[in-house]
């Protein structure tokens, strides 16, 4: 008996153990958006949406950063987005057993946990470097530079999740490859390779590493992408390490805007990959 | 002749894609142009598929040129030298590697067991309605921006631990013969130890969310099997399901790890960037990734610029190998399984 009592302690123990862990995680997740909440919403009002970053000691908003970020987000998108899919497809349709594609897919999972401050090196030397300024298309690109590997994953993964016997009965009916591909298979995988462009999305809209030495930041209303610009992380990390209260207010209220924004994303991805499962 | 080749092309499949049904058209020369069309877009993923390793390598040939000066200059004393003095430019990488690799330790030891208790819970506690739920809110703290947990560490994580937490470490291992110089000096609230316990919250939600997808792949009629021998939830937990999900665990850990190390924002703001290694952790420190992103722009001089990037090629190169490890020991953990 007394064996068969340790093993119901022990078991006891590692319950307990369990659910602590599991309200510790928790209790993070809300600790975090309660702060978040209690000082950001006190900030939020039209104004930050309709006027510039102020000097210190004067009333201000966040328009030049929101825009910048949306202006090199979207870029970003538009050109890791078709290179993501593109890729992917090779992966998953022409060289699904080849070796480019073993290569390529080892290098793209590195690539996905890679630091993103060594993304934004490398595109301070290869752009910043040789145009000789700071600018909001080197900002893009860096962030492009991420959009890619996560594209590159879901697309490859939805693709390969599509049933074999859809490409055959296209290629009976005497479809070409290429045809079949963007008729069949992509159709077949819309939800989830929209759900992969959204993560990016998401990932990138936080991202602050790679924007701090690409576009650098910038004071005032600028949507020229060949001049420094500014972006709502950066502007956060340098108003939230300031001394000033009223920068550090903005900052809060950034970060709320943020956080909102990229939950809102994943949430509505996560929509879209359980309405394609159930369906 | 050009009887036989004449023909309406009227392929229902074909609509909208290469020709108008009610064109008439030379069916060879649709052909043609399919065929063009295939070829080009074959060549055009292969490309892409192509370019994601032209990334890469764009990647390392980049730091390996920007890093040069710096290190032509120090060689191998580089790794070895604690100095970091920008006004006499000399630069060496110890304080920043040992803060990345102790934060990163931190991180691990605390988000690896929490994180695997999550996933049994979820996976064998739970009840099935709270089991969707419970794993979304897991996974929206991984998609948190790192600069919002900066933020958060900086104003409230920091001042509660210097007020709180780090005194109380103090005394508790202050008589402690062989780990109070661990937890010596006074609480700053910033530090190598606060870093930590941030990276350990921004990993958890990447080793749970692994877990607990390996967990769930896990056979139940193996599970059925242990648990009708009456083995109680702990041991089919421990001696049926992590073994049997060694693999994909290791993964996700690794996986974990990765980032941790990598980590810049979150860090940044809360390490104190001091470049010097102190023995106690609740000291302040720096990390590579803090470093960069604190001077780089503030960076004078050729051989300032080129230390941070050498820098940076550090840290690609620790975290490039821990991940190929990872992976590489996936595949032939899993060689052996399916063997």
């Amino acid at each position: 008996m007394a064996l068969y009592d340790t093993r119901r302690r022990r078991n006891r123990i590692a319950v307990g153990l369990a659910i602590g862990a599991t309200l510790f995680g928790l209790a993070w997740l809300v600790l975090i958006l309660a702060v978040l909440l209690w000082n950001g919403v006190s900030g939020l009002s039209l104004a930050v949406f309709t006027q510039m970053t102020p000097p210190p000691g004067s009333a201000g908003g966040l328009l030049n950063p929101i825009a910048g970020s949306l202006a090199m987000t979207v870029t970003a998108v538009l050109i890791g987005t078709p290179l993501g899919i593109l890729a992917g497809t090779y992966m998953a349709e022409y060289g699904r057993y080849d070796r480019l594609s073993a290569v390529v897919r080892f290098i793209n999972d590195i690539l996905l946990s890679a630091p993103s401050i060594v993304v934004g090196l490398f595109v301070y030397e290869i752009v910043v470097a040789q145009v000789g300024h700071f600018s909001g298309w080197a900002g893009a690109v860096a962030l492009a530079v991420i959009v890619v590997p996560v594209v590159v994953r879901t697309t490859e993964d939805m693709l390969i999740l599509v049933p074999d016997t859809l490409r055959e009965a296209a290629a009976s009916i005497g479809l070409p490859r290429s045809l079949m591909i963007r008729k069949v298979a992509y159709r077949a995988a819309r939800a989830g390779m929209i759900t992969g462009v959204l993560l990016a999305v998401a990932r990138i809209s936080g991202e602050t590493a790679p924007l701090l030495f690409t576009a650098l930041n910038n004071q005032f209303w600028s949507l020229d992408m060949n001049a420094p610009v500014a972006s709502l992380p950066v502007v956060i990390f340098q108003f939230a390490l300031s001394p000033y209260k009223d920068w550090q207010a903005l900052a809060w209220t950034g970060a709320l805007i943020i956080t909102l924004a990229v939950l809102a994303l994943s949430i509505s991805a996560r929509a879209l990959s359980a309405q394609r499962k159930t369906s | 002749m050009s009887s036989s080749r004449r023909r309406i092309v009227a392929d229902v499949a074909l609509q909208g894609g290469a020709v108008s049904v009610a064109e008439e058209v030379d069916r060879a020369k649709v052909l043609d142009r399919l065929r063009l069309g295939d070829t080009t877009f074959r060549w055009l993923t292969r490309l892409a598929a192509i370019a994601v390793l032209i990334i890469l390598g764009g990647i390392i040939v980049s730091l390996v040129h920007g890093s040069w000066p710096a290190l032509r200059t120090f060689g191998f004393s580089f790794l070895v030298t604690e100095t970091w003095n920008p006004v006499t430019e000399k630069f060496g990488a110890v304080a920043p590697i040992y803060g990345t690799l102790v934060t990163s330790a931190i991180a691990m030891l605390i988000a690896v067991p929490v994180g695997l208790f999550i996933a049994i819970f979820l996976t064998e506690l739970c009840p099935m309605w709270l089991r969707r739920p419970i794993g979304i809110a897991i996974e929206l703290l991984a998609g948190i921006p790192s600069i919002i947990y900066g933020i958060w560490g900086l104003f409230v994580f920091a001042p509660f631990l210097q007020q709180y937490v780090q005194p109380f470490l103090i005394d508790l291992f202050g008589p402690v013969p062989v780990l109070s110089p661990l937890f010596e000096g006074p609480p700053y609230g910033i530090g190598i130890f606060t870093a930590g316990l941030i990276l350990a919250i921004m990993v958890l939600p990447f080793v749970t969310s692994i877990s607990r997808d390996v967990f769930d792949a896990v056979p139940p009629v193996l599970k059925e099997a242990a648990y009708g021998l009456g083995c109680t939830t702990w041991e089919v937990a421990r001696y049926v399901v992590l073994p049997y999900t060694r693999v994909g665990v290791i993964g996700g850990v690794m996986l974990g790890l990765g980032r941790a190390l990598g980590e810049t924002m979150a860090v940044t703001f809360v390490i104190g960037n001091a470049h010097r290694v102190s023995a106690s952790l609740l000291a302040p420190g720096t990390t590579i990734s803090a470093t960069i992103a604190n001077e780089f722009t503030e960076a004078v001089g050729d051989l300032y610029t080129s230390s941070l990037i050498a820098l940076g090629l550090i840290l690609f190169v620790i975290t490039f190998i821990v991940l190929a490890a990872a992976r590489l020991m996936l595949m032939r953990l899993n060689a052996r399984i399916g063997s």
